[in-house]
């Protein structure tokens, strides 16, 4: 069961690959029926609430590669099958303007593929694989629109991507020279049995920049601003909303929870630069008036969220930033694909040249308020529930100040978002926009229905719900700390 | 003197490609076949074989070497190849699990006789598929980097290859 | 112990090209060399003290106590295709910015800043 959600979307991109070129409707079709099998299969998983392993070739371990969906792992591929769904079904009519459409899709789902096969795999090294094939193809759908810019943002974002993947490369090395064995649960069980400070401090530090440059963490986040804001809108919603949480936070918490013990001198370097994500990535989105940037700036700041959450430890801590991650991929994808919408109406994204366009595009202006009202944290959005759990976590732990700055940061976000309204939506109509209309029913459709999941959601917090959703997920991170 | 020809190169360089290209795809489709039993299999031979292939084009110029082996014939090896890996995996799948060696008989440990070239189930079959798609995916990068001409391109084309 | 030390330097050396030097094929040249020195110490990584080729020529030698290490020679295949497949990649996209740019110069091909 779980081999589907690999051999599904790698079998639809080959199809894509050999017949696409003679006939769109073969490419538009597998483009949005094998996303929406793999949502309710996922869907379906999570809900049935048990540890589902699978052997590849029938090898048992540790000889062979095992597939290990557990709670944390069926969490996210949830998560990242309905969001590329969205994104699937708005990219249909929003493909229609570039030629070429069959490598879209193709490259499309190669990255959902890699994307599943990431979250699944218990053997370290076919992590690493999935990542790079993951990167490959993104790399290439960041510059799908052959202009200057593209290639640019394109080129910066693939020479960071790979230097960072090479030193998490050399730490598999090193891991893998003291542990003789690949897959993750060994390794976890041997580096307990004969620990070495030294040596997996290092290993550490060369996985937290190498994981950290994948995950738009702020000394490695040059790259997401450029590619982020260069790529076709789709595109964007899957970098920034899945993209960079199931290649980099994920790998990053799963090596560093299940593999390497977590200690507490581990859990200051999360804070750290969790805090720093925060405040940075806040600060530098003031002065965007590019739509597209000033979103890819308030990403890596909501990632300092996450990881303040999930490195407190706590139990709390851990589900506010896991519960926050879920949030922030729905609101974050509405958001660039309003931002899309936009552009696919107007042909610009510079907000001094918008204004009053919520009259003439109602569906993408309600949605658009009710995105910008989850991230700034109004109650009753799903925002408001994630972000009030980590900054009730911090205070329980003993930090105040952390809880402090976490509050300003949220109100410098609510600051930011309300300019984008008023500067896109709200405001005086100007002269070159009277004849707007609104975007095609598809793309309408998914940013509805991205909207009701981010009303809808402060309900996972009920407690007969969390215990399928959140629980599972929260026990497995838990387990994995020492102290 | 001998003049330079216009496409390709020189007369001796001609003479001996004829020669070599066919020891070096012999040589390539050995080194795909032996993958099993020997250092070898598909990547290292797949890329043997796009060389012959790229060998012609050096010496001859890109117009006879693509007159034969044409650009449609490539992209179709490239999506046949990967495709047959997958469809390989997905027999497996029904008989068992996912890339399982579908001629292995329980009880038994070898498939075949030991060290023989018929033996150990579907690598050789893989070895082919996957080699396929490395030789005509060589082939495919290095034309499209030979064909392209600089100082063309207009807004909104899709894409490089 | 020296031959550890050196593949790292070689790895510094990569990292080096990538960060001082301004050609854009300079910068894909320096990602190949740190491509290299991980392979090499992957190599290293695997080898044992007059160990032989891990191939069995015959169903009871060489003794697979006397082998090097097997895996770790798939690993390298597998980081050598990828690492090809990101230098095309990178190629393409710098032959588009010298079309679209017209020049490799990393200080002009910056229009994305702020």
């Amino acid at each position: 069961m779980l081999t589907l959600f690999i051999i599904l979307p790698l079998c639809g991109a080959f199809i894509i690959f050999l017949a696409g070129k003679y006939s769109k409707h073969i490419s538009y079709f597998m483009g949005w029926f094998i996303p929406a099998i793999l949502s309710i299969l996922s869907i379906k998983l999570l809900l049935a609430k048990e540890v589902f392993t699978y052997n590849i070739g029938g090898w048992a371990p540790p000889l062979g590669i095992t597939l290990v969906g557990d709670g944390l792992s069926l969490l996210f591929l949830a998560v990242v099958n309905v969001v590329v769904l969205m994104a699937a079904i708005y990219s249909i009519p929003y493909i229609e303007k570039y030629t070429s459409k069959w490598i879209y899709f193709a490259l499309f789902l190669v990255m959902h593929a890699s994307m599943n096969a990431a979250l699944l795999t218990g053997d370290i090294f076919n992590l690493f694989v999935w990542i790079e094939i993951g990167g490959i193809a993104s790399y290439i759908l960041v510059s799908y629109v052959v202009e200057p810019e593209q290639l640019e943002a394109s080129f910066k974002y693939a020479v960071l991507s790979s230097v960072g993947l090479l030193m998490v490369l050399l730490g598999i090395g090193l891991l893998y020279a003291y542990a003789s064995t690949l897959n993750m649960a060994d390794i976890a069980r041997v580096l307990s049995a004969k620990p070495n400070p030294k040596l997996i401090n290092f290993i550490v530090v060369l996985f937290i920049v190498g994981f950290g440059t994948k995950a738009a963490i702020v000394p490695f986040h040059a790259w997401l601003p450029d590619a982020h804001s260069s790529a076709p809108s789709p595109i964007s919603a899957l970098l920034s909303g899945v993209l960079i949480k199931s290649l980099g936070v994920y790998a990053l918490i799963r090596v560093l929870f299940n593999v390497i013990g977590m200690n507490a001198q581990l859990k200051e370097v999360i804070i750290v630069l969790g805090c720093i994500s925060m405040v940075v990535g806040v600060l530098l989105a003031f002065y965007q008036w590019d739509f597209k940037r000033l979103l890819a700036y308030h990403s890596i700041s909501q990632i300092g969220y996450i990881l303040l959450g999930i490195g407190l430890g706590t139990p709390l801590g851990i589900l506010g930033g896991l519960f926050h991650l879920v949030n922030h991929s729905v609101f974050k994808s509405l958001l660039f694909l309003n931002a899309g919408a936009v552009e696919y109406s107007t042909g610009t994204r510079d907000l001094k040249q918008l204004g009053g366009l919520s009259g003439k595009m109602p569906i993408t202006g309600s949605t658009s308020l009710i995105a910008s009202m989850s991230i700034a944290g109004i109650p009753p959005f799903n925002g408001f529930w994630s972000k009030f759990i980590i900054i009730f976590a911090c205070i329980q732990a003993g930090k105040f100040w952390l809880g402090f700055i976490a509050v300003v940061v949220s109100l410098l976000t609510l600051s930011s978002f309300l300019k984008v309204q008023k500067y896109a939506f709200f405001g005086e109509l100007k002269e070159q926009w009277k004849e707007l209309k609104e975007v095609p029913w598809l793309m309408c459709l998914s940013m509805i229905i991205l909207s009701l999941m981010c009303i809808g959601f402060g309900l996972l917090l009920v407690p007969a719900i969390r215990s399928f959703v959140f629980d599972p997920a929260v026990s497995v991170l838990l387990n994995g700390i020492k102290i | 003197m001998i003049k330079k020809p216009a496409q390709g190169m020189t007369l001796i360089v001609k003479t001996i490609t004829r020669y070599t290209v066919v020891l070096i795809l012999m040589f390539g489709m050995y080194f795909i076949m032996n993958g099993h039993l020997v250092h070898g299999g598909c990547f290292a031979g797949g890329i043997i074989v796009a060389l012959s292939i790229i060998h012609i084009m050096l010496a001859f110029g890109k117009d006879v070497a693509f007159k034969r082996i044409t650009e449609r014939a490539i992209k179709l090896c490239i999506g046949l190849g990967a495709f047959s890996f997958l469809l390989l995996g997905i027999i497996g799948f029904t008989k068992g699990a996912f890339l399982y060696n579908f001629f292995r008989k329980p009880g038994v440990d070898y498939i075949g006789q030991p060290f023989s070239l018929f033996s150990s189930g579907i690598m050789p079959l893989m070895n082919l598929a996957i080699s396929l798609t490395v030789a005509s995916g060589f082939c495919a990068i290095f034309l499209a980097l030979i064909v392209y001409k600089p100082g063309g391109g207009d807004k909104n084309t899709g894409r490089k290859l | 112990m020296t031959e550890y030390f050196l593949c790292l330097v070689l790895f510094c050396l990569g990292l080096y090209a990538i960060l001082i030097k301004r050609n854009l094929i300079k910068i894909i040249i320096g990602l190949a060399i740190m491509e290299y020195a991980v392979n090499l110490f992957f190599i290293l990584i695997g080898y044992k003290n007059s160990g032989t080729v891990p191939i069995f020529s015959s169903l009871k030698e060489p003794r697979p106590e006397i082998m090097v290490d097997p895996v770790v020679q798939t690993i390298i295949l597998t980081n050598v295709v990828i690492g090809l497949a990101i230098t095309f990649v990178l190629v393409l996209i710098a032959m588009r910015i010298y079309e679209k740019y017209g020049t490799y110069d990393i200080r002009k091909v910056n229009r994305l800043k702020g």
